[in-house]
Order: structure tokens, then sequence, then C-alpha cells
């Protein structure tokens, strides 16, 4: 904005704001009304959903799939989306930071007089479309590594052919593995976090039953042990991860993703 | 006043003049209430800045996308104080960190509901900040002459962004505690300074018990008192250059004030 287009909006502002209706009692109503719509959704939603607290943190255990709030979930996606470890922090942190500067620098590089948000195209686009990633990575980051359950289809390879003593332990292990954390740090299909652990996907592959057994005992840091897992449940993840291999993934049961 | 003695058998009154009435408990009280205020306006001039606040004029066609700010500050007060009553029972020692939670959930009278509050407050606060941020984006109200508003503005979604953050961890369950410490390691992976950011966040080398005491202080000395600072900054800034208009509305000529000016 140069001179005189500073000094017109001072002059219209001031013309609009002659014609306005004082602060107090108009504005400080219609403020009021809106606080307390404000209150009363803190208040129902702390009477419906409470402060609940999980059970005690535990640096020894990773039973749980880290997951932060809601609204860091798009940052938490950026972390899935970008693949190769080598620019991870560059997404994490350099998306966000240079949004940050951006954002924070906007006065000074759009100073243009215009304020009407039809006739500002390239200012309101970016806005909108800031709104939609942001918007996008947020439900993919909700929606991503449910932790609860695998999304890829148990396979028909194993389901058809193995014994159903095999086939038991394969879909138990299935159903527990997730209520582990293995997924904070590995990634099995299209489930869990890239890293850093190693994909287990076709870990079958790679290493025999064995040998995932005697890895998930006797760990390499930071991966904790497995050890104390009651036998049953340790014997079905075994199970289960002995059969992840590259063919068996592409030969899931029919309807079978759940 | 020269006071004549008065009349043996007292004079009747005059004709016309009304009995003197006692001064009743209102008068009394409002005389005593402006008394007061005039007592406390004559030592800090206050009656100046509240004119200027209260009854400065808001420009034409302002709506309740305008009631965005006053909300963002609203849930931010309604967590000092449901904060101030957590502080009262929380403890922030790794050992008994988690257990002073338990406390306040399950014997403190309203506990979960305060503690409650607290948490959804913060989930709401993050939302209208981020709503008046998004209003103030579309209506072009950063503009010449509030660039240095947005400025601030934008400081403050940072920082209760990371208060967001940084209260997460101190109910220090599982889901707290291992959040952090993958949203701790995520900024110290960050190129150049984020190993020191690391260190600083962790209080060390490691995700442990330091670490909770330093988000503690950041979370509830910390940041309350840069937020709070930067909230009076900003409500200065706005009522001195005044709320936008919304772009839609023009300003017509006014043909006295022309007249006026001429």
């Amino acid at each position: 904005m140069n001179r005189r287009e500073k000094e017109q909006y001072l002059r219209e502002y001031a013309v609009l704001k002659a014609k306005g209706k004082p602060f107090f009692p108009y504005v400080i109503a219609k403020d009021g009304a809106m606080v307390m719509i404000v209150i009363g959704i803190i208040l129902t939603m702390s009477y419906l959903l409470g402060g609940t607290i999980a059970a005690k943190a535990d640096p020894t255990s990773t039973t749980v799939v880290p997951r932060p709030e809601w609204y860091y979930y798009f940052v938490f996606e950026l972390l899935r989306v970008v693949k190769p470890a080598a620019i991870t922090p560059l997404a994490t942190v350099g998306i966000p930071t240079v949004c940050l500067i951006l954002l924070l620098l906007l006065p000074f590089y759009d100073r243009g007089p215009e304020r009407h948000p039809l006739r500002r195209p390239i200012a309101t686009t970016a806005g909108v479309l800031t709104i939609l990633v942001t918007g996008y990575l947020t439900w993919m980051g909700a929606e991503a590594g449910a932790p609860t359950e695998i999304a890829m289809p148990p396979s028909a390879n194993v389901v058809n052919k193995e014994d159903p003593e095999t086939v038991e332990l394969y879909l138990k292990g299935r159903e527990e593995l997730p209520s582990l954390g293995c997924l904070a740090c590995h990634q099995i299909g299209e489930n869990g976090n890239h890293g850093p652990g190693p994909k287990l996907t076709d870990i079958a592959d790679r290493l025999p039953e064995a040998g995932i057994a005697q890895t998930l005992r006797n760990p390499t840091a930071p991966m904790p042990s497995y050890q104390s897992l009651e036998p049953e449940k340790f014997k079905a993840v075994v199970t289960y991860l002995g059969h992840l291999t590259k063919e068996n993934e592409e030969n899931p049961v029919e309807g079978g993703g759940e | 006043m020269l006071k004549l003695p008065s009349v043996p058998g007292g004079a009747p009154p005059r004709p016309g003049t009304p009995a003197a009435e006692p001064a009743s408990l209102k008068d009394n009280a409002s005389e005593a209430a402006i008394s007061a205020l005039g007592w406390l306006d004559e030592r800090t001039a206050i009656s100046g800045t509240a004119r200027w606040v209260m009854f400065r004029k808001v420009p034409k066609g302002t709506n309740w996308f305008y009631t965005l700010g006053t909300s963002t500050m609203m849930a931010f007060l309604s967590q000092v104080v449901t904060g101030v009553f957590l502080a009262m029972y929380y403890d922030p020692s790794p050992n008994n960190a988690y257990e002073s939670m338990r406390h306040i959930n399950n014997d403190v009278f309203l506990g979960q509901f305060v503690h409650g509050m607290h948490r959804w407050g913060a989930t709401t606060m993050v939302v209208l900040i981020f709503l008046h941020m998004g209003r103030t984006f579309f209506f072009g109200a950063y503009k010449y002459p509030r660039e240095l508003n947005w400025v601030i503005g934008v400081i403050l979604v940072l920082l209760t962004m990371i208060m967001a953050l940084t209260g997460y961890l101190l109910p220090w369950d599982q889901r707290s505690y291992w959040a952090t410490a993958v949203g701790v390691n995520v900024f110290a992976s960050a190129p150049i300074a984020g190993p020191y950011l690391g260190d600083f966040l962790r209080a060390g080398p490691e995700f442990g018990a330091t670490t909770l005491s330093r988000f503690y202080a950041i979370h509830m000395l910390l940041l309350p008192g840069l937020i709070g600072g930067l909230i009076a900054a900003h409500l200065y800034l706005v009522i001195k250059h005044g709320t936008t208009a919304p772009p839609w509305i023009e300003a017509e000529i006014d043909e006295d004030l022309r007249k006026s000016e001429a």
C-alpha cells in the first residue's frame, strides 16, 4: 500500500467507525452470548467425555502406539507420508517451520490494499488450499494405522492350506499384535509407522520363525524385549509374523480386509 | 451564614417549600459508590481508559465472526482457572505425577470434571484460535495498519500449540508418555538446531524424569505469562486501531461530513 492508499483506507475506516455502534453494550452482548456458548461446550464435553487417564507411564514397555492429540495428526501424517529417511526431518520439521514463517510474515509480502476475499484470488486460493491439505492430512492421520487392528487381510495361502491349529494361532497373532505396540516402529502392509524399525510385511522371507522368536526375546536396541509375554500370545505372534511373506501378502482371503 | 434565633413556638412552614426529606438508604449508597470511584479516578485517571475501552465505536456490519477472538481469550481464562485448581493437587515428580492425577480423578470433589474441563478446554481453545486466524485471513484484517497485531496473533497460535504439547505429557500415563517421547524425537530430528532443541526439551540426552519437571515449568509458568502478556498487547492494538469492518461493507460518502470539511 502506498501512502495515498493508506490514507484512503484510514479515511474510509473513520467513516465506517463513526456510523457504527458503541462497544458497550452492543458488542459486549454479542461477545457475551458467544462466550456462554463456548463455556457451555467445554462443560458439556467435560461432562460427557471427562478427563480420563490411561495406565501409568512405563518407559520399559512399549505396549501403546504413540498417538498425539488430533490437532497434531497432520504432523504425524507427514511423518508417514514422507518415506525416504533422508528427508524425513525436512518434512516433519521443515514444512511446519516454513509454513509458520510464511504465516508470520504474511502482512509483509501481501501488501495490496484489497481486502475482499473474492478480489484477492491468490490469497484466498492459498488459504483454502492450506485448510484442505491440513484437513486431509488430519483425516488421514486419524484413519491411518488404527492401533486396534491390522487392515491387511489374512493370507489365503495360510488359512486354506495350513493345519487348523496353525491357522488359529495365525489369526490370534494377527489380532494380538497391534496391542503390543509393534506398529509404533514397524510397518505391516499399510499399517503402522514407517521406521525406525524395518518393515515386517515380508519378514518371513528374511527370517525363519525361530529367528523371529529369538529377535523378540533378545532384540537389538532400542526395541524392547517381549520375553515376558504370555507363552501362548508369544507363540501366536511368532506364528503370525512367521507367515508374513511376499507371496502370502499377494494372496489375501477374499473379503477378509474387514 | 449567620443563624437567627428561632421564633418561639416554631415558624410555620413557608408556603411553596417542600419539607426536606431525610436522605434515603439508596441515595446514601450511590453517594458512597460515586465518592469511592471518584477517589480511585483522582489517583489513577481510570475513567478515561474505561471510556476509551467500553464506549469506542465499532464499525457497522460487525457480525458473529468477530466474537471468535473474545471466545479464544475466555477459553484461555477458563484454562487458567481450571489449571490453578489442578495445580493445587498435581505433583510434578515422575514418581507421584500419575498417582496425583488418579487422586484428582477419583478422590477430589469435582476433580475429574475440572480435569476434563482443562483437557477439552485446550481442544476448544486450539479450534477457536484457528477459526479466529481464518477469519482475520479471509477478511484481509491483517493489512495496514494491523500488521503487527497479526504477527502477535501468529505467535499466540504457536504458543498455544506448544502449551497443548507440554500439557499432554503431564498426566504421565502411557498415552502421554509415548506420544510426547515420539513428538520430542521429531523435533530432535531437525537439522542443525534439532539436537540442541531435543536436549533442551528432554532436559538431557534421555527422555525421562527430568523432562516432566521441565515440561511442567514451561506449561504453567513460562507460557501462561507469555500468552497473558501477548494477549494484553494484542488487545491494546485491537482497541487502538479498532476492529475492521467486513470487507464487503463500503464506506458511503457522508454529505454532511464533506460540507463541514469544505
